[in-house]
């Protein structure tokens, strides 16, 4: 009887939708199956048609800069980069052993990191809606393996909850989970919510509630084997005579909200914290390896820019050569600058009192992270941690596991600090020595009989410290966002600029990305149009 | 001082926690704890760029400027608003500091590793944030 039913097309059932539903259902709809994207990026840019001999000057050799060599190149223009760093990449940036740290003030850390082992300091995990990187990954062949972002069987720490004994994460969900449901059927069951729902729904949220929260027959949350299959047995199943599982108790509600799990709960629904997420093999640098393989011979490393101008006829930039102290000027039509904002502030840059004050008007953060090398993989073979993160409310935030040699022993390198905030400046504040200290006392909480006991070497990246860059990531406030972002993306004369300070993806590599694409293809009209 | 100005600056802290700075966080919230003395909120906080010298630092043809021997702190509201509203590289400091804590490290500051006379109090740091403090605006922090 359906043989004469032809399916609509997806193109149908969207305008049916949107006739029927306006614009708004039409969006939730595209997002449903699948079109809406959640970012940005249709494809690499289009550029063709350089006009012969017209030239690009790019300052920088991070992401933004190198997506604009490789792009620019591609349509005609001639380009030159001019990088400050003795390495392309920017924040994009992997450290193994024998790379040598050296922070401000001249605090010098040399990693001691076995061959292959690395920490990824800066960006160390991919969304997987994050296209444009995807993109130009692919397109360059780095692989990419998962990011072990959500892990049941880590741990969350409070040093008030629970005596401070780390609690695995989905026990804690699990309790947290139950106890709301149990609640919210006591309250439906009462009539205490029938002026805010139907009866229809009542009826549903209550079956949602039982089912959801693996609520007893009465209603309630509590210790049976069901519950236990999903936070975890006292006993697990086994086989044969003595087969048979035993529950394990719950945690009451008062200790579970103690935990503040729900943080973390939250967190994971964050759309760019929800997996699949992705890591280059190898280290993150890949990326800016695979980008240099293309642009590498455009681009002039140890070079510090001091001056930039412009006027009718194009720009210039001077420079000095940080090894060899020579100085020279570069010049070209035109200029795209991903200079990070802390450094530009602090330039002789010709652009408008407006685009000046916008530079100015970015401060940075000051995250730190800090790599910890253990002999073995304890965390693999005596806790059953296969990537992932255990969280603390200790200044370290968290550790996080390797994701990648699974089972295949020592050395290894696991995170031992993502600090940010008051935690974040704790730690750069003090010596690399001092750092590895306290992410060693911090980080034992989770495995107190190894972490000291198995610890071989560390390396720190306080990025406050970092010579190059003076800080992560741009900070915007709404107050800032509405009176200087316009003025910080514009065109001046002939100069743009690009990085993920400018864009609203900020600190991400998508975002360096997509400000990189943007500033180019208004560049490039602006050059035809010229 | 009476409790609800007091509570203010916790509850501040609080709700930027949700709203998160970092745009990508460990995930969860610390319960780092700052002193309220002002060498203590010094090493913890502001050596991290300013150094334990308090005499800044080079960096890409840039400086972290040095807080010792600094003219500019002659005027008390100087570091009170770039710690209110922070300015250039330097973020505002209100989610991380209560005022009480302000005013501690700008006298620790001033009188430490400058001579200028006169202290600042809380309150007098309560009046120069006559407006509210920036609010975060990122919509990729993942917290």
């Amino acid at each position: 009887m359906f043989d004469d039913f032809e399916a609509p097309s997806r193109r149908d059932l969207l305008l049916m939708i949107g006739r029927t539903g306006g614009a708004a259902a039409m969006y939730q709809a595209m997002t449903a199956l699948g079109h809406a994207a959640a970012t940005r990026f249709t494809g690499p840019p289009q550029l063709s048609g350089a006009r012969p001999g017209a030239s690009v000057l790019v300052l920088g050799a991070g992401l933004a800069g190198m997506l604009a060599a490789y792009e620019l190149s591609k349509a005609g223009y001639k380009v030159q980069v001019l990088e400050f760093q003795d390495r392309p990449g920017g924040r994009n940036y992997s450290v193994r052993g024998g790379d040598r740290i050296v922070e401000v003030g001249g605090a010098t850390q040399t990693v001691q990191y076995a061959p292959g082992n690395y920490l990824n300091p800066g960006p160390w995990r991919i969304p997987h809606h994050h296209r444009t990187l995807l993109h130009y990954a692919t397109q360059f062949g780095v692989e990419l393996e998962p990011f072990i972002q959500l892990n049941h069987n880590a741990f969350v720490h409070r040093h008030d909850a629970f005596g401070g004994k780390p609690q695995r994460y989905k026990e804690l969900a699990v309790d947290f989970k139950g106890h709301t449901s149990e609640l919210l059927a006591k309250a439906l069951n009462a009539g205490q919510l029938d002026s805010a729902v139907s009866k229809e729904d009542k009826e549903r949220l209550l079956v949602a509630m039982r089912e959801w929260g693996v609520l007893d027959k009465s209603d309630r949350y509590t210790s049976d084997l069901h519950v236990a299959a999903q936070r975890g047995y006292d006993k697990a199943p086994g086989g044969g005579v003595d087969g048979a599982p035993t529950s394990a108790g719950i945690n009451g509600l008062s200790d579970v909200l103690d935990s503040h799990v729900w943080t973390q709960m939250g967190f994971y629904f964050g759309s760019v914290m929800q997996t699949t997420m992705f890591q280059p093999k190898g280290g993150m640098d890949m990326i800016g390896k695979g980008f240099y393989r293309e642009v590498g011979k455009l681009v002039r490393l140890n070079t510090r820019v001091t001056k930039i101008t412009q006027d009718d006829h194009g720009v210039a930039a001077q420079w000095t050569d940080t090894k060899t102290g020579q100085a020279g000027e570069s010049r070209a039509d035109y200029m795209v600058c991903t200079i990070p904002a802390t450094i530009l502030n602090q330039i002789d840059i010709q652009v408008s009192p407006a685009k000046k004050a916008a530079i100015a008007a970015l401060p940075y953060s000051a995250q730190v992270k800090i790599g910890l090398e253990m002999k073995s993989r304890f965390w693999e073979e005596n806790y059953a941690i296969y990537g992932g993160h255990s969280f603390t409310d200790q200044a370290i935030g968290l550790i996080s596991y390797p994701n990648y040699n699974f089972f295949k022993g020592g050395p290894a390198v696991l995170l031992g600090a993502f600090a940010s905030g008051a935690g974040g400046y704790q730690l750069a504040g003090m010596t690399p020595e001092a750092r590895i200290a306290a992410a060693l006392e911090q980080g034992s909480v989770f495995h107190p009989a190894e972490y000291k006991a198995e610890y071989l070497n560390g390396a720190s990246v306080a990025w406050s410290r970092m010579p190059w860059i003076m800080g992560c990531c741009a900070t915007w406030s709404e107050e800032s966002r509405a009176t200087h972002y316009q003025n910080l993306v514009s065109l001046d004369g002939r100069i743009v600029l690009a990085g993920e300070h400018a864009s609203y993806y900020g600190c991400w590599m998508e975002g360096a990305l997509l400000s990189s694409t943007d500033a180019i293809m208004r560049l490039h009209q602006r050059a035809l149009a010229a | 001082m009476d409790r609800r100005a007091c509570l203010l600056p916790v509850l501040a802290i609080a709700a930027f926690a949700s709203a998160g700075r970092a745009q990508d966080s460990a995930g969860g919230q610390t319960s780092v704890q700052v002193p309220d003395e002002g060498r203590a909120v010094y090493e913890q906080i502001c050596q991290a760029c300013h150094m334990a010298d308090a005499k800044g630092g080079d960096g890409a043809g840039a400086r972290i400027p040095a807080l010792a021997g600094n003219p500019r702190l002659a005027d008390k509201d100087y570091p009170v608003t770039l710690l209110l509203k922070g300015r250039g590289g330097m973020p505002w400091f209100t989610e991380i500091l209560t005022h009480r804590q302000m005013a501690a490290v700008v006298n620790y500051v001033r009188g430490h590793f400058n001579s200028f006379p006169g202290t600042v109090t809380e309150a007098y740091v309560d009046r120069v944030a006559s407006a509210p403090p920036p609010k975060p605006d990122c919509m990729t922090c993942g917290n």
